[in-house]
């Protein structure tokens, strides 16, 4: 019951807030990059929801905190990344987030964006156009937060996708995963090399996981 | 349980009760909806269909700690789960339970209150009324899970005491434990220790519901199996029916108290943090507890001898820890999402100047941070200079 030699190191650990609203998808997005961030890649998460009481509609938000150690930050009030998939969501959270901290937005519906450094991917349309169904949205939005921060393996992300959902779903599931990794992987490569030495280092190279 | 064990796995708060209770051999769940404890129910629907039990869901939360009683004196391991309006009609019943001795489990997963409150919002208004919320003086035991693992090790923990004390356990969660996913590795059947009710070794003339016995708790048999007893609330004698004398009535309220009183070291469970050489003691419990032991790390990176006591069993409350703690330190931080329920105990049990003892209430249902638990600690020390 008493430690021994208490380990009073804080593990270096990543914020992120998934945030929209209700039916979109938020929170299996969350359960999914958590599942993928704690089984698949070996790290440490925890994942928390926030919602109101209406089943559609409303504010809605999911959050994960990533860490290779422990994770005792159960609620956070500020974020490494933040994903909105509405307006409403960016105008409401973008002061969440903390200096240097990456904005992704849906462009689909988020036309005003408060910052010139936001990934901008119109998540909403290439889910329409390319999987052929909205709902997917959130695994490309899930996919693009991991193409461009690196901190969650591809790999471990179709294999969440894969152990989460009935299988009937799992391809379109993959295939939105896919997709919006690869448009955040070419957003980064995209950048001058000015902006892209600015981009933090999200991934935890270097740093030892707890079992 | 359709779930494995050994491995890594995501699970809620919630999710990781429902199969702590199957794991401590749950057969019966009854329960009525209610955000945020409504997954247990749903993995019990699934679940115990196919192992031989029973789910129902009931018309309303008396009717269904009503049920889990029944189900009970049956002989099954009997369990529901609500948040605080359900909590406050199942009071009646939770009275009942102590009275007539039956065991079960209630799990209420806090949310704002009162009344409806805030139903996705989290809490930890309800410490109190776990403790006093029936009439009259009977033994409460509540527990305090702060992380997805606890939910499972402390709900097998509640089923355990309720058996073997043959007592209601309340697991006392907030909506923030219940709702959160991290990673567990839930332990196979072998590795979990079960306990089960005593069952009478008497032939069924001589059995006696209440029996006194040297441990307190009498042998319990199972209705229906040939064992006659009666089961009243109204105060009675060790073969169950209605008395008045005051010898039964005092020797009746005795035992109850003796559940507690003789065995408190088993009714023991905290966690210290740090504590070997503190001089400032964070006192926190449930969710909290996470971000109160994030808090000592913080505090400790700057010099600041912090520690943290987290009540795992919240009642009985742990007195012996808490007043060992009291003697050592010089500053008590007590961080709650309420007005102060549990440190008022705290100050009960201490002798220490104005000020020195000091909350941190949060109404704000966006919970308590590590960052929050810190600033109130040095502003309680810089102030003492």
């Amino acid at each position: 019951m008493v430690q021994a030699v208490p380990d009073m190191t804080i593990a270096p650990k990543v914020a992120i807030r998934l945030s929209g609203t209700g039916g979109q998808g938020l929170l299996l997005a969350g359960r999914i990059l958590a599942e993928a961030a704690a089984i698949y890649d070996g790290l440490n998460a925890v994942q928390s929801n926030s919602y109101g009481p209406e089943a559609r509609g409303g504010a809605s938000r999911s959050e994960v905190v990533i860490s290779p150690g422990e994770v005792d930050d159960l609620r956070c009030k500020r974020f490494d990344v933040l994903l909105c998939l509405s307006q409403k969501a960016c105008d409401a959270y973008y002061s969440s987030l903390v200096e240097g901290g990456v904005l992704i937005v849906d462009s689909t519906n988020v036309t005003v964006v408060p910052t010139s450094r936001a990934l901008e991917l119109p998540m909403t349309r290439m889910a329409i156009e390319e999987c052929g169904n909205r709902v997917v949205t959130n695994l490309i939005a899930v996919g693009a937060i991991c193409g461009y921060t690196r901190m969650v393996t591809l790999e471990a992300l179709v294999a969440a996708v894969e152990s989460s959902l009935r299988a009937d779903l799992v391809p379109m599931n993959v295939k939105a995963i896919k997709l919006g990794y690869a448009a955040a992987e070419k957003f980064v490569q995209d950048m001058s090399e000015k902006k892209r030495g600015q981009v933090r280092d999200y991934s935890f190279k270097g740093t030892q996981a707890t079992p | 349980m359709s779930i494995k064990t050994g491995v890594p796995l995501l699970l809620s708060g919630n999710e990781a009760v429902a199969y702590g209770a199957l794991a401590a051999g749950a057969k019966f769940y009854g329960g009525y909806p209610i955000t945020p404890s409504t997954e247990i129910a749903e993995v019990m629907a699934a679940e115990l269909p196919r192992i031989g039990g029973k789910f129902i869901q009931m018309e309303d939360e008396i009717a269904s700690l009503g049920a889990v009683i029944g189900a009970s004196i049956a002989g099954l391991k009997s369990f529901t789960a609500t948040s605080g309006p359900g909590f406050s009609l199942m009071q009646e019943h939770i009275g009942f339970a102590a009275m007539a001795e039956v065991p079960c489990v209630i799990v209420d997963v806090m949310r704002g209150g009162p009344s409806t409150g805030l139903p996705t919002k989290t809490s930890q208004s309800d410490v109190m009324q776990a403790k006093y919320g029936s009439h009259g003086d009977y033994p409460s035991i509540a527990i305090a899970p702060s992380s997805v693992m606890e939910c499972f090790t402390l709900t097998v923990k509640a089923f355990n005491l309720s058996e073997k004390y043959r007592i209601p356990v309340i697991i006392l969660s907030d909506e923030i434990v219940g709702h959160m996913r991290e990673k567990v590795i839930l332990p196979g059947p072998d590795e979990i220790e079960v306990i089960d009710r005593m069952q009478p070794e008497v032939p069924p003339e001589w059995y006696q519901h209440y029996a006194d016995t040297i441990t307190g708790v009498s042998p319990m048999a199972n209705f229906g199996e040939g064992y006659r007893f009666h089961i009243t609330g109204l105060t009675h004698d060790v073969s169950g029916f209605p008395t008045e004398r005051s010898d039964e009535t005092t020797a009746l309220l005795e035992k109850f108290r003796n559940k507690e009183n003789h065995n408190t070291h088993d009714l023991l469970m905290v966690d210290e943090f740090c504590m070997e050489d503190a001089d400032f003691c964070i006192v926190a419990y449930g969710s909290v507890g996470r971000s109160a032991r994030q808090a000592v790390k913080m505090l400790r990176q700057e010099g600041v001898k912090a520690g943290m006591i987290r009540p795992q069993i919240l009642w009985p409350f742990p007195k012996f820890p808490v007043e060992n703690m009291l003697e050592r330190v010089s500053h008590v931080l007590v961080p709650e999402m309420n007005v102060g329920q549990l440190r008022k105990e705290v100050e009960r049990l201490a002798c220490m100047p104005r000020g020195m003892i000091q909350g941190l209430n949060v109404l704000d249902p966006s919970f308590i941070t590590a960052e929050q638990i810190h600033d109130k600690a040095m502003e309680m020390i810089s102030k003492q200079k």
